[in-house]
């Protein structure tokens, strides 16, 4: 299964952002090959319809499940309707690696 | 968070004497409303989303009309109190690793959270299971 993660960073000890739609960078995380990949996020200057876009951007990399703070209302509704699953961690603290540590238990 | 759904409280007649006396919309009632009239599904669509057979839609729908034309005729409050509902999808809390997590309604039950994998989750504002004069949902 794939993961996208919000990335403030292209690291594995860049925290988590807690922005969908306008996150820095989205990292993919593959569960069975086990292997991360950060993908710039394009809509980051968007002026509106951040949210869909992004929701778009990570159903294209194939990602079931999605982890960021928070998440906006029209991304929620489209989230929803592709089935995505979605996990908001509050916590600002957590990175990448610490997150896919969670993830792989 | 902005999910799970807020709880609607009602609504009130602007002008005139309100009465003592309230109306009380159901959950399945305001959502037939919202389907048909507000997004404008037809009543197959209607039945489909809310996983009940039309006729029952149609019931639903009938008996949520007649409440809100009374409400507007006799100048009463509006009241919506949760009935036996099952929402799209549901909201978890891990108490393990503090995320928040949703499922959509499926038929396996939801044991671990979806992050860490703990079992010590917790449902997050789930609906009140209760029925309040609906007309035959489950």
């Amino acid at each position: 299964m794939k993961i996208a993660i919000t990335a403030t960073g292209n690291q594995e000890d860049s925290l988590l952002d807690s922005r969908f739609g306008r996150c820095t960078y989205f990292a993919v995380y593959d569960t069975e090959k086990k292997t991360t990949e950060f993908f710039k996020n394009p809509n980051k200057e968007s002026a509106s319809g951040a949210g869909p876009a992004s929701v778009q951007f990570i159903a294209s990399k194939g990602a079931e499940k999605v982890v960021c703070g928070d998440f906006g209302g029209k991304a929620k509704s489209l989230l929803e309707q592709l089935k995505i699953r979605m996990v908001v961690l509050k916590d600002p603290k957590k990175t990448i690696g610490e997150i896919i540590q969670l993830l792989n238990k | 968070m902005g999910v799970p759904p807020v709880d609607k409280i009602g609504w009130n007649p602007v002008s005139g004497s309100q009465h003592e006396e309230i109306v009380l919309l159901n959950y399945e009632e305001y959502e037939t409303i919202r389907l048909n009239d507000y997004e404008g599904l037809c009543q197959e669509e209607g039945a489909v989303r809310m996983n009940i057979s039309r006729p029952t839609y149609t019931r639903i729908y009938s008996s949520a009309r007649k409440k809100v034309a009374k409400s507007l005729v006799e100048n009463k409050s509006l009241l919506m109190r949760s009935g036996k509902v099952y929402f799209d999808r549901r909201w978890y809390h891990c108490k393990n690793c503090g995320c928040w997590f949703d499922r959509l309604n499926t038929e396996e039950e939801v044991k671990n959270c979806e992050l860490c994998g703990s079992a010590d989750i917790e449902s997050f504002g789930s609906p009140d299971v209760k029925i309040e004069g609906s007309p035959g949902i489950q």
